[in-house]
């Protein structure tokens, strides 16, 4: 690794097809200063991104990356991680792909707990399929396939995150650019799955959650006296629903990760070019 | 005396079964005799009939029969459910003091012997080992030397402790002498033992050893019968070789975990069967397309939906040749034998680095839960070759950057076979995608490039097929005009089978095929003979269909689904009756 990348070195010279002022291009740029910031390089940077317009990240990012199959970034993620935990491991999705199709994967890479980042850019809407509600729009939002809104309760990720034993717990705002940027390193940083839900609004399809909703409605923990490693603090935090957050919500310090526990060190990639010397053993445990 | 023996001992689930079948088939293959087992057992944890049954002879054996000589019975239903396979001479060995055998009736002609299991167990320690007791007496009708017994009995049960053991022993024993003290009957059997070595082992645990020989690393499944022993057999020894399994919460993690430790530059794999290969389709198309090395193992059973899921079929072939939506090559492999489990894993291995292809391995439950004797040299780990195909690192990979600096992970080339550069490696950063790409792997939607790119991939299978040796295993009779085909676990009942209609004055060359696709061409040995029958354990005949369309040649089928494998002498009156009809309409 050298210590001279920019975060232009993780760029690359696929123009992005999102519309212009979309969230995501403040959501990738805070998520390369991140990578740039912590120290790794792209050829030991693997990005796995989701379907969505917002699964097209990996595309205008420069590294080791795969653009996999819809709802399922976080168990590809967490693959690549184990077999070369040398490298820096982001998952990137949209708010459908995370808590709609994987929701499940979501849980289970929260209790895994395998030394990633998971990236949630959430519009509170479907983008790329024009402009569906999500699971994270509001009640009463009017879409195509929701005339008169969903009429259910929008998920509340970091509660489900918390509620699967989550040890890092985040939200940013997509253009707060150095807010964004810092709250992705300390995820990435984290010993363990490091989860930010980033605000990141479309302006196609989303005239309620906005640029100017939420710069008025944010509140920036840092702001506050909140204290990350406070679980009771968290909790309320997580649970309150009429405000906005920003920053660490929770983080558990002693979060140990999965590689760790289980001691998956070695990068997987080496091995001999016949059977390991004692297979026989393997053969003779069946006498 | 028969050249071959078959016992079983059959009860409720919760009676023991499996181990004490386990046990008795362990002192078999200890004893120098090869040995064959298969299981009967109902979708349940407890309650439910399930038999665990024996073939032993001093010759290899490598299929079932329809013939029991000793049953150990703990319930009626376990001689009721058996009754066509027992014969005039047949020993039955109940307890006559258990609720369930109270009233046992004893089919005539039958030989029943009513031990009191659980009283001598008691006495022995203990009326857990009522089991045991009944080995012992098995021993005794089968005239098999009881020392045998003692090192299975020391396997099972060392780790609680020599007392345990002993009184294992000990209850072994007092059935022995029962049998031999209150009935004397001159027992048609005499086990021989030999000085010969063998390993008793299943298919699932022949695909778990040769995916650690072949340096598997990382493993993802979730559990379904009957392919969950293969990531038990995996969990505890993968890690003494730096690798890992990890339990996902469904298929679809499965198979994503796999892809993203494949890309990664480990060897992966995933395990499952039917309903768990429906789920990971639309992930398999992702492995396809972005040309990513994956073993997939398809145990299969009983479908469509969750169907039998303890009994045997073979009908996922279509789902492995064309599931999944679009087109892609993908290769499958199908081994036809508990040994072929571990080698056909192997090459599967090789092929997909080889070929940067995901490759199932079709496997079945006959294979699966089944133990097989191998002398150890049958899985000769010096034969094990690893080839990892076109990987490049920073000093080659300067020969496959496009003139920006760029690295191509699908530049076209003449085999189909593009460049992998493990993540790590300087400049050979580079995306992967579901996407159709271009050589750079980036989407593309440019008409040609979609074009050159479908051909690339195909062109793999091309390559595969000039350079992989893909021919059948051939038994029989090479000049015979009769020819029978059949692919996975079928091979041992058909090779056996040989040898009955070899008996009867009728020889036939058999092919046992292993690879599904790309796969041999038969136009040869179909237009050689005047009959061809192709065997296999579905109704719609997957693989007959496809040998008909691949050699424009109309063949016969014998299809098996009721749950059950074939078994040889089954098979050989069934191919008898098959020529036959074809001589009368003739
Ligand atoms: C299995 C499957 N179902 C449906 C789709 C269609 N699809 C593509 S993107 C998408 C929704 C994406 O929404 P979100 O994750 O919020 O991302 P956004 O586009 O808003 O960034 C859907 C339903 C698909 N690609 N695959
Ligand atoms: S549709 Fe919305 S989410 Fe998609 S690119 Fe446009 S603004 Fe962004």
């Amino acid at each position: 690794m050298s210590s001279d990348v920019r975060f232009t070195d993780f760029k690359s010279d696929k123009q992005p097809t999102w519309c212009p002022g979309c969230g995501d291009f403040g959501t990738m740029n805070g998520i390369m200063k991140a990578l740039a910031n912590s120290g790794t390089d792209p050829d030991n940077t693997f990005v796995v991104a989701g379907i969505g317009c917002s699964g097209k990240i990996g595309t205008y990012m420069h590294s080791y990356a795969i653009h996999g199959v819809h709802g399922r970034s976080l168990p590809v993620a967490a693959g690549v991680k184990l077999a070369n935990p040398n490298l820096t491991v982001v998952a990137a999705g949209g708010d459908g792909d995370g808590y709609s199709i994987g929701a499940g994967h979501f849980i289970h890479a929260v209790r895994r707990n395998v030394d990633m980042a998971y990236t949630v850019m959430d519009n509170r809407i479907y983008g790329l399929t024009k402009g569906q509600a999500s699971p994270t729009s509001r009640e009463d939002f009017e879409t195509s396939t929701t005339p008169d809104g969903p009429q259910q309760p929008p998920v509340n990720p970091h509660a489900l995150a918390l509620a699967a034993g989550g040890t890092f717990i985040a939200q940013s705002f997509a253009t707060d650019h150095k807010r964004h940027a810092e709250i992705v390193q300390a995820a990435i940083e984290h010993d363990g799955f490091g989860f930010v839900n980033v605000f990141s609004p479309c302006v196609t399809f989303n005239d309620v959650d906005t640029y100017d909703y939420f710069r008025d409605n944010l509140v920036d923990l840092a702001d506050t006296d909140h204290d990350p490693t406070d679980y009771d603090a968290a909790k309320e935090k997580i649970l309150d629903s009429s405000k906005e957050y920003e920053g660490i919500i929770y983080q558990d310090e002693s979060s140990v990760s999965y590689e760790e526990k289980f001691g998956v060190t070695e990068n997987m990639s080496d091995i001999p070019s016949g059977a390991p010397d004692d297979a026989m053993d393997l053969v003779r445990e069946f006498y | 005396m028969p050249a071959d023996f078959n016992w079983a001992i059959g009860g409720e689930a919760g009676d023991g079964i499996d181990s004490t079948g386990k046990i008795f088939a362990q002192a078999l293959s200890r004893a120098g005799r090869h040995v064959f087992t298969s299981k009967d057992f109902a979708s349940r944890i407890r309650g439910g009939y399930t038999a665990y049954k024996v073939r032993t002879a001093i010759d290899p054996v490598q299929s079932v029969v329809d013939r029991l000589d000793v049953l150990i019975a703990l319930t009626q239903r376990t001689i009721d459910e058996n009754l066509d396979e027992l014969h005039e001479g047949s020993v039955i060995i109940y307890d006559g003091d258990r609720s369930t055998m109270a009233d046992v009736e004893i089919p005539e002609g039958m030989i029943g012997l009513d031990v009191p299991l659980k009283a001598l167990a008691e006495e022995a320690g203990g009326a857990i080992m009522r089991n045991v007791v009944a080995l012992g007496a098995a021993c005794a009708v089968a005239d098999f030397p009881i020392e045998n017994l003692d090192s299975a009995l020391k396997k099972r049960f060392g780790g609680k402790g020599e007392a345990i053991v002993e009184n294992n022993k000990k209850a072994a024993r007092a059935g022995l002498e029962y049998v031999h003290e209150e009935f004397d009957y001159e027992f048609d059997y005499d086990l021989e033992t030999t000085d010969n070595d063998y390993v008793l082992i299943n298919g699932d645990q022949a695909i778990g050893m040769g995916a650690i020989a072949a340096g598997c690393r990382f493993y993802a499944g979730y559990p379904i019968t009957p392919a969950t022993d293969v990531m038990e057999y995996l969990t505890g020894r993968i890690e003494r070789y730096g690798g890992h399994v990890v339990q996902a919460e469904d298929e679809l993690a499965a198979i994503n975990l796999a892809l993203g430790a494949a890309r990664a530059g480990a060897r992966s794999m995933t395990a499952t069967s039917g309903p768990g290969i429906d789920l990971m389709a639309e992930t398999f198309g992702l492995v396809a397309t972005s040309e990513t090395p994956l073993v997939i193992v398809d145990v299969m059973r009983s479908g469509p939906s969750t169907g039998m899921p303890t009994k045997q079929e073979q009908g996922d072939l279509n789902m492995m040749l064309y599931g999944g939506h679009g087109e892609i090559p993908r290769f499958v492999v199908a081994p036809t034998s508990i040994s072929e489990c571990f080698w056909k894993t192997v090459e599967a291995f090789n092929m997909a680095e080889k070929y940067q292809v995901p490759v199932y391995v079709a496997a079945d439950l006959a294979m699966a839960v089944t133990e097989q004797t191998f002398a150890p040299e049958v899985f000769d780990m010096d034969k094990v070759e690893i080839d990892r195909g076109k990987v490049v690192d920073e000093d080659s990979i300067d020969e496959w950057l496009d003139e920006k600096g760029r690295f191509q992970p699908h530049a076209l080339t003449d085999d189909g076979i593009s460049p992998r550069a493990f993540p790590g490696t300087e400049q050979g950063a580079h995306m992967s995608t579901g996407l159709e790409h271009d050589e750079l792997g980036r989407r593309t939607e440019d008409r040609e490039m979609r074009v050159e790119q479908v051909d690339k991939r195909e062109r793999k299978v091309e390559t595969a097929k000039s350079s992989e040796d893909l021919s059948p295993r051939e038994f029989g009779d090479a000049d015979s005009d009769t020819l029978i085909l059949s692919w996975g676990s079928n091979e041992g009942a058909l090779v056996e089978a040989l040898d009955f209609l070899e008996e009867d004055g009728i020889d036939v060359r058999f092919l046992s095929v292993p690879y599904m696709f790309p796969r041999p061409d038969l136009t040869e040995d179909i237009e050689a003979a005047d009959e061809v029958i192709v065997v296999e354990c579905n109704a719609t005949g997957q693989f007959a269909n496809v040998v008909e369309h691949d050699t424009l040649t109309r063949v016969k089928r014998i299809n098996k689904y009721d749950g059950v494998r074939f078994k040889a002498d089954e098979l050989a009156e069934q191919i008898k009756a098959t020529l036959d009809a074809e001589e009368v309409s003739a």
